[in-house]
């Protein structure tokens, strides 16, 4: 906070005289920040990787689930061998943490292929569901939450925020499967499961969008609220500019700070949800994969995907921090 | 309402907890009235369900399979809502899935209110670097989507109920530790706390005696809000077939059954969801309306 009063009149400061050093300090005031939470999300991302490593091994031995009850002690050292499981743990661990800037997870212990190209394969399929659903909740979110916040206390709002605490109370797992009843087993509109066309993506985009439709329409309104009485609203309105344009124009931007950072938050909340959609319409997407792949003990594999949510997370929340300063003036003066 | 008159607060009193009209404010609230009383039917199905529960919701009976509701042709009133693929009542599993639900509602939120209020109070109260590494673990915890890691721990470390409840309580504390947290950091330097300090009691004692009792209000909030998210959690564990084993009559498993059956037997799906989404809208009514109370000013946005 105290930076402000120092920062932001460079034209002063900057003098012909005072050449590179002044200018260096400044540039180092603008990127501390940004490396410590580079810093942050690097942490962050090494105990994940290590917490992963060590409660996959907590969980027995894979060996023994691959091969038949019968197998032989031979048999399942000669596994273990060509796996490399018979190294010292700690081995395993630093080759697992050297392969990780090298995006080398390892082979999939279920398709026999290496990792990176298995997640190759499905992650576009979960990048276009989440595609979906932002649309989907950009959609309905915005408008619910502008009219609703315009209308404070009347039917509207009341109807909006009631839809928003059933949204907010609902398990995607059964918004999937009352849509499937709908429109695929009743109205035999859309289809219930698949990948492919637009139409498969309908219902999974809609399934997936249902909480951050009922985040976002609750902050957008509380917050919009808030801003709707300043001083700025105020003028604007006095000078005859419409409601509409008045919230359009000077509203929405400084209502959408708290807005898209709890919505950085909740991504780890949308990360679960894009499992459990994905498992209702059988989307080919790294969330399915995730469930298959500890169910088959796909060590590797799981340690991969559990590494790119984290990675997801970490990043969604850097770029949130970042953009405060493109949303917000005062932000930006303040580094 | 009119004919009680309030005492006046004392000037430097510590801020009061649910206030003596919070129960009645509470109760003309209608929806959180409905709320409470399904709340309740619920809790009594838990508790009594083998008295309730007009089967055993294990015995099956092939022939009597897929039965739809009663008021459906083909259905009788000896199955009111129906059976499942295997000819189960499917009343009676509703009845016997509220013990999982609530038991692992409650018991994830008192695991993660214990934690996160030990580590609010100390973090709030010590400052410096004991706040500083609390609120890094909470970060970092944060940074950790929690049913991922439900996932890969009831995957890997073993799956069952106190597997579920545990995940569920670890990975729930941060929100509790930071409302305490924050309540802790403007209690700290009110008189009450700096007079108690001064006149040499202890800072355990001074946790438990005057901060404490201070943030019981917006920890009942955050518990009710945490006990919806954990039912919610257990039903999507065991809806993925991870949580609770298929022995144990679940929510979530039931309507990973009925989604096979979608297409021709609607309600094998359809009843325990409803259980479910009900009973967690009403728990989550149920936190508003305790924060409505807590903190009038809150109400009024």
């Amino acid at each position: 906070m105290s930076d402000s009063l120092t920062l932001p009149t460079p034209d002063t400061k900057d003098a012909p005289g005072t050449t590179g050093a002044a200018r260096g300090a400044r540039a180092l005031a603008v990127l501390r920040p940004i490396a410590a939470r580079l810093g942050t999300a690097l942490l962050v991302l090494l105990c994940t990787a290590t917490v992963v490593f060590f409660l996959v091994r907590l969980s027995g031995d894979p060996v023994k689930v691959m091969l038949p009850p019968d197998a032989t002690a031979q048999q399942e050292s000669v596994l273990r061998h060509s796996l490399g499981l018979d190294r010292p743990l700690i081995t395993q661990y630093l080759d697992y943490l050297w392969g990780l800037p090298r995006l080398d997870f390892g082979t999939s212990l279920f398709y026999n292929q290496p990792v990176r190209e298995v997640l190759a394969d499905r992650i576009p399929a979960t990048l276009l569901l989440a595609a979906g659903a932002l649309v989907v909740t950009l959609l309905i979110a915005l408008p619910a939450g502008i009219l609703a916040a315009m209308r404070r206390g009347r039917a509207t709002d009341r109807s909006v925020i009631s839809v928003v605490l059933l949204g907010q109370s609902t398990p995607p797992f059964w918004v999937g499967i009352l849509l499937i009843l709908v429109f695929a087993v009743g109205l035999h509109a859309l289809p219930a499961s698949g990948y492919g066309t637009f139409a498969h993506l309908v219902l999974p985009s809609i399934t997936l969008s249902v909480y951050s439709v009922a985040v976002v329409a609750r902050l957008l309104r509380s917050s919009l609220i808030d801003v709707l009485g300043s001083d700025h609203i105020r003028t604007a309105r006095a000078r005859g500019l419409g409601p509409v344009r008045t919230v359009l124009r000077h509203g929405l931007r400084n209502a959408s700070l708290p807005v898209v950072t709890v919505v950085g938050l909740e991504v780890g909340s949308l990360l679960g949800g894009a499992i459990l959609t994905e498992q209702v319409f059988s989307w080919p997407g790294i969330g399915q994969l995730t469930v298959q792949a500890i169910s088959n003990r796909d060590f590797p594999l799981v340690q991969a995907t559990v590494l790119v949510f984290a990675a997801t997370f970490v990043v969604v929340n850097l770029l949130v921090d970042l953009s405060y300063g493109l949303l917000d003036p005062r932000v930006r003066n303040s580094r | 309402m009119t004919t009680t008159t309030a005492p006046a607060p004392p000037v430097d009193a510590a801020p009061p907890t649910p206030r003596p009209g919070a129960a009645r404010a509470l109760l003309h609230n209608r929806l959180a009235l409905a709320a409470l009383v399904f709340l309740t039917v619920i809790i009594v199905c838990a508790v009594f369900a083998p008295l309730i529960a007009p089967a055993d919701p294990n015995a099956q009976n092939l022939l009597g399979r897929l039965r739809p509701p009663a008021w459906q042709s083909g259905g009788s009133t000896a199955h009111l809502l129906g059976t499942d693929q295997l000819g189960r009542d499917l009343l009676s599993r509703i009845i016997y899935g509220t013990r999982v639900s609530l038991l692992v509602g409650a018991g994830a939120a008192l695991l993660a209110g214990t934690i996160g209020t030990f580590a609010g109070l100390a973090s709030g109260y010590f400052g410096g670097w004991t706040d500083r590494i609390v609120m890094r673990v909470a970060d970092v915890q944060l940074a950790f989507p929690a049913i991922l890691l439900a996932l890969a721990v009831v995957g890997f470390v073993g799956s069952g109920l106190w597997y579920v409840i545990l995940v569920l309580g670890i990975t729930g504390w941060v929100s509790y530790a930071r409302v305490v947290r924050s309540e802790v950091l403007s209690l700290r330097s009110r008189d009450f706390v700096t007079e108690a300090h001064a006149i040499g009691v202890g800072h355990l004692t001074i946790m438990r005696r005057h901060l404490l009792p201070n943030v019981m209000a917006p920890l009942a909030t955050i518990g009710t809000l945490h006990i919806a998210a954990a039912v919610v959690a257990e039903a999507s564990l065991s809806y993925l077939g991870l949580g609770v084993p298929k022995e144990t009559v679940t929510w979530g498993g039931m309507l990973a059954d009925g989604q096979l059956y979608l297409g021709t037997s609607w309600w094998i799906a359809v009843f325990p969801g409803l259980a479910l989404m009900l009973t967690s809208l009403a728990i989550n009514i149920t936190g508003d309306a305790l924060r409505d109370v807590a903190d009038p000013k809150a109400y009024r946005r």
